[in-house]
């Protein structure tokens, strides 16, 4: 079974994002980036399935800032292919033209299970999963927390609200959108980076057209002010416990 | 151009889902301004009844087949699809939910139509549609405008009130010939209930929830201590559950449970919008957070920026 697994980067939540100078845009001087959590599960589960019925995993991203590291990452982790796909692509590269260069490049190779991320906190024009599934025309199933192969079929299991969960049963090709792994992502240390980047080969593959359909124009980044923004409690912890204490007993809580 | 807004409605054997009713209000405030119709297209089987509880919508396109009666991606993208193709609808609603995840990017693709994501609000005027996604996790508001003859929103749930929805009544019902459904390649086998044998986070008044920010399951106790004196329960953010920290019967949030405490402590939880989208109604929502710029704080009554290793302890002695 050969396992492809798209991933990508994303900009790190917990620094704060800045607006560029147009407005339209962050500012991506400073940015701090790191691999999309949800594309981290995908890895993992392909790494899982890997080691359980010898499949072989490709990890393949589209070409950005610090992207070497990032696919050399996931031949630490046990990917046995890595492979960067080229193209003339912007700072900002939409899902839908991610989508359509992975799928100009995928559709050449071997494949039966696709597996990349539900989302990710930058999909503005929708979760890469389904359009690459629909620009490579196979189907999907997204919002995956299990997947087990049973011989030429692949039981998939889709999450729902309330902790509904519905179960598959799928025949290759097929995407993934994976939502979680069985395990929590594994790490690997950056001396086993290094060394991997001194065996493993990078592959590149042109992205060809990505052209596509339709889209909306961004007029203007802003930071949300929500619904009413909550009235802030100072002082030291002591004192910030000790009003919320006396929140909670005007509640009639305590 | 076609001047119609089209709502895909959603349903779990037949309950609908709240965003539907939200995407339904919304709609009809499109319609209203687009000066067209508000068309809600539902698919199942046997379940033409539930056209009634759309008595907003002015028309429903009701597509029926066995196969239709459980979710199935590729049917429903498949059938949506095509009913999209026929009428071109100058905007279609669909939920950022798991069945909409599914369908709207593959109309994207298969119909050539624009799409936008995460959506918090959209309006029309002269046919233009003025959209704004909430993306990085709830941490940015991007306005888009959309010119195209047609195009898809993915609706964030939690975004519209969704009693401006809920207006029963008879509305035409269109009837939409299903063919060609093909099983072999994703067959629904069976829906699994979620286990009812743990606390029922939804019947408690108290919620001390957890996220990330709690950084290891060996800090759980002092959460637990916290909750007991409080007499509430536990609750948590989905990774706790991913990282089989908690079960999943104490997930709220979108792919969890949806809450109404009297009462709900963050600690720790970003507030990204799948988290929100379960526990916004709660009476009162008290956030921890040591990042000022946590969008908790936008949903919060109360924010405290502070390190919840310090505040846990300090409230839980005074109880
Ligand atoms: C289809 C789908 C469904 C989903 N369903 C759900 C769902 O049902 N429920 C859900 O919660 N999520 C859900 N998610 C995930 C969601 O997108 C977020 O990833 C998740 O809510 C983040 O959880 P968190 O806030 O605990 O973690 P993070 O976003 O990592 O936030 C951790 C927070 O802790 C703060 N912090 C760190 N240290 C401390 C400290 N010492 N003291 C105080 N604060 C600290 C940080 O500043 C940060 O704000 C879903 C995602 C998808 C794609």
């Amino acid at each position: 079974m050969n396992i492809i697994v798209p991933i990508k980067q994303v900009p790190d939540l917990v620094e704060g994002l800045e607006i560029d100078e147009s407005g339209k845009d962050l500012n991506r001087e400073w940015i701090k980036l790191k691999l999309n959590e949800f594309d981290d599960h995908a890895l993992e589960e392909a790494l899982l399935l890997k080691e359980e019925s010898g499949a072989t995993v490709t990890a393949i991203a589209i070409d950005s800032q610090d992207i070497d590291k990032v696919l050399f990452t996931a031949a630490a982790k046990g990917a046995d292919k890595i492979i960067k796909v080229t193209g003339n692509f912007g700072t900002t590269v939409t899902s839908h033209e991610a989508a359509k260069a992975l799928a100009n490049a995928i559709s050449s190779m071997q494949y039966d299970l696709v597996l990349t991320g539900v989302q990710a906190v930058d999909d503005r024009d929708g979760q890469i999963a389904v359009l690459l599934a629909n620009y490579l025309n196979v189907p999907h199933v997204s919002v995956v927390t299990g997947v087990s192969i049973n011989g030429g079929a692949v039981s998939v299991m889709k999450e729902y609200g309330g902790g509904n969960v519905a179960e598959f049963e799928c025949t290759p090709p097929l995407v993934l959108g994976i939502q979680a792994a069985r395990q929590t992502p594994r790490y690997v240390p950056v001396a086993k980076v290094r060394q991997i980047m001194k065996s493993a080969t990078l592959e590149e593959v042109a992205g060809g057209d990505v052209s596509v359909v339709a889209a909306s124009t961004v007029q203007k980044f802003s930071f949300p002010t929500g619904g009413g923004s909550a009235q802030m409690i100072e002082g030291s912890a002591e004192e910030q416990a000790n009003k919320i204490f006396e929140l909670l007993k005007e509640k009639g809580i305590k | 151009m076609s001047k119609q807004i089209f709502v895909i409605t959603e349903h779990l054997r037949g309950k609908i889902d709240d965003v539907t009713y939200e995407m339904l209000g919304k709609g009809k405030e499109l319609a209203a301004a687009s000066g067209g119709e508000l068309v809600a297209v539902l698919l199942g089987h046997n379940q033409k009844e539930l056209a009634n509880e759309f008595g907003a919508a002015s028309k429903v396109i009701y597509a029926d087949h066995e196969k239709l009666a459980d979710f199935n991606p590729w049917m429903y993208a498949k059938i949506v699809s095509e009913i999209v193709a026929q009428q071109k609808p100058r905007v279609v609603l669909t939920a950022y939910s798991s069945m909409g995840i599914e369908v709207a990017p593959a109309v994207s693709v298969s119909q050539g139509i624009s799409l936008t994501a995460y959506v918090s609000d959209l309006s029309i005027q002269d046919l233009k549609v003025s959209v704004v996604s909430q993306i990085y996790g709830g941490k940015m508001n991007i306005e888009a405008v959309d010119e195209n003859e047609s195009m898809i929103a993915c609706v964030l749930p939690g975004s519209f009130p969704a009693d401006a929805g809920k207006a029963t009544g008879s509305p035409a019902v269109e009837d939409f010939a299903v063919s060609g459904l093909d099983e072999s390649k994703i067959q629904f086998k069976k829906l699994i209930a979620p286990d009812k044998s743990d606390v029922d986070i939804t019947q408690s008044e108290i919620l001390v929830s957890v996220g990330r920010g709690i950084q290891s399951n060996d800090n759980l106790p002092m959460v637990e201590e916290l909750a007991t004196k409080l007499g509430g329960a536990v609750s948590c953010s989905r990774p706790i559950v991913d990282s089989k920290w908690m079960p999943k019967t104490r997930q709220v949030g979108k792919s969890g449970l949806k809450v109404k405490p009297k009462c709900y402590l963050a600690l720790g939880i970003s507030g990204a919008p799948e988290h929100i989208e379960g526990m916004k109604e709660a009476d009162l929502v008290i956030a921890v957070n040591t990042d000022p710029k946590a969008p908790i704080f936008d949903y919060a009554h109360y924010g405290v920026v502070g390190d919840l290793f310090d505040i846990i302890p300090a409230l839980s002695a005074k109880l």
